[in-house]
């Protein structure tokens, strides 16, 4: 049977291949996976990654990967690819433009999952975010319900009042105090 | 891999640790709490489904995918291969996409300063669908090593980024691509951040002759493992 090739660092330099915009390299996703067409409620999602001295990280990726407002994973047949990518910038802020996700499964509250990439990460991680306006369905969640209150809020994004559109703060911690719970599912 | 059955956990083993004393960039990014175990569900064994129109006739051909007013300089290869996950599976329809140095060493990526040239025909970048037994195969130009300030004279072997889908989310790899008997490898804290000598190993293409095109380009093999489904108790 072959054996899993290792992962390693994505490096400094993936931007003109993975989140090009400047180069005139044809970017297969960027960090806008719906307009006003899309089915849904339109959100914004943004955040700054930080290190554990708390600098920011100005050379990560972001990506997620979500179901799209009714709950359902995108199989490639209709227009809303449920996946997007966005790069840090010098402050370590990243942002997307997606629609809410809908409940998965009767069992997991509404979530975007995330996967982490940068220079010093040898291998990526992941994440998810959950809204916090979801009471009652973020304290039924598994996942959620499992970990101890400080940890949890890293996972658990807050509404950023007096935006055109409903817009949730996400911040992800690499290292040290209010790390981010990083996920091996 | 269809049906979201579920997948085997990543082979810690066969991965870097996340923090490597010799890799200084891991010592504020690697995290210190441990992961949390999560079980899997449609979230991690689903992914996007990226149609031929994420991809354009040229864009595995980094030869000609940039090119301004003639060729890009260097020694033309070919890099090929197939994505498999762990039962040996074909993993068809898998976003691949790489990324690279020039032949002198340098990125055309604003924040190189690596005091080499510039390529005006040679971008660095490229992708392409794997077929339907799991294949893909670019051509570009082999990278030089480059220096880089993790200590002192340290250099990075050659080497392509490599980046890949599978049909589940949690199967996302990203990884590089070595060539054989580079003499910078045993001195690349990246490369020896695998402690596994054998699974280091699977990072190091082969040169094939089979793939090499005559007249026109060297070529080398580079298969890429991903995943696979959990083994049930009956197949244990
Ligand atoms: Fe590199």
């Amino acid at each position: 049977m072959p054996a899993q090739t290792p992962s390693q660092t994505v490096g400094p330099f993936f931007s003109h291949a993975l989140t090009p915009g400047q180069s005139g390299y044809r970017a297969v996703v960027g960090n806008q996976l719906a307009d006003e067409k899309t089915a849904g409620t339109a959100i914004r999602i943004e955040g700054r990654v930080a290190d554990g001295a708390g600098a920011p990280v100005p050379d990560a990726m972001i990506e997620i990967w979500q179901a799209d407002h009714r709950g359902r994973y995108p199989d490639g047949s209709e227009g809303f690819l449920g996946f997007g990518r966005a790069s840090t910038d010098t402050e370590g802020a990243y942002w997307f433009r997606t629609v809410k996700p809908g409940t998965p499964t009767a069992a997991a509250a509404p979530h975007i999952s995330v996967a982490i990439f940068a220079r010093g990460m040898l291998n990526h991680l992941f994440t998810r975010i959950y809204f916090a306006d979801e009471t009652a369905a973020n304290a039924a969640d598994p996942l959620l319900s499992s970990l101890e209150r400080d940890r949890r809020a890293t996972l658990v994004a807050s509404p950023i009042n007096g935006r055109a559109i409903v817009t949730y703060e996400f911040s992800i911690r690499l290292q040290g105090e209010r790390e981010t719970v990083f996920l091996d599912g | 891999m269809t049906s979201n059955r579920k997948l085997s956990p990543r082979d810690w083993p066969s991965h870097p640790s996340q923090s490597d004393a010799s890799y200084k960039s891991t010592l504020l990014r690697a995290h210190q709490r441990p992961l949390v175990p999560l079980e899997q569900s449609l979230s991690e064994l689903t992914a996007p489904v990226f149609g031929h129109d994420a991809v354009s006739a040229l864009d595995n051909d980094l030869t000609r995918n940039a090119t301004q007013d003639g060729e890009p300089i260097g020694e033309r290869i070919i890099v090929a291969g197939r994505i498999l996950d762990e039962s040996g599976s074909p993993v068809q329809g898998a976003l691949v996409e790489i990324w690279q140095a020039n032949a002198a060493g340098r990125y055309t990526h604003l924040s190189d300063e690596h005091d080499a040239p510039l390529d005006p025909n040679f971008l660095g970048a490229g992708r392409t669908l794997t077929d339907a037994d799991g294949s893909y195969r670019f051509t570009t130009i082999r990278p030089g090593a480059y220096p880089w300030r993790n200590h002192s004279n340290a250099w990075r072997p050659a080497h392509i980024h490599f980046s890949v889908f599978g049909s589940a989310f949690v199967q996302r790899l990203v990884t590089q691509m070595y060539f054989p008997e580079d003499p910078l490898l045993r001195f690349d804290p990246i490369f020896e951040s695998v402690r596994d000598p054998v699974a280091r190993n699977r990072l190091v293409s082969r040169f094939s002759m089979g793939l090499t095109e005559p007249e026109r380009a060297l070529g080398f093999a580079f298969d890429i493992v991903l995943r696979g489904p959990q083994a049930t108790p009956m197949e244990r």
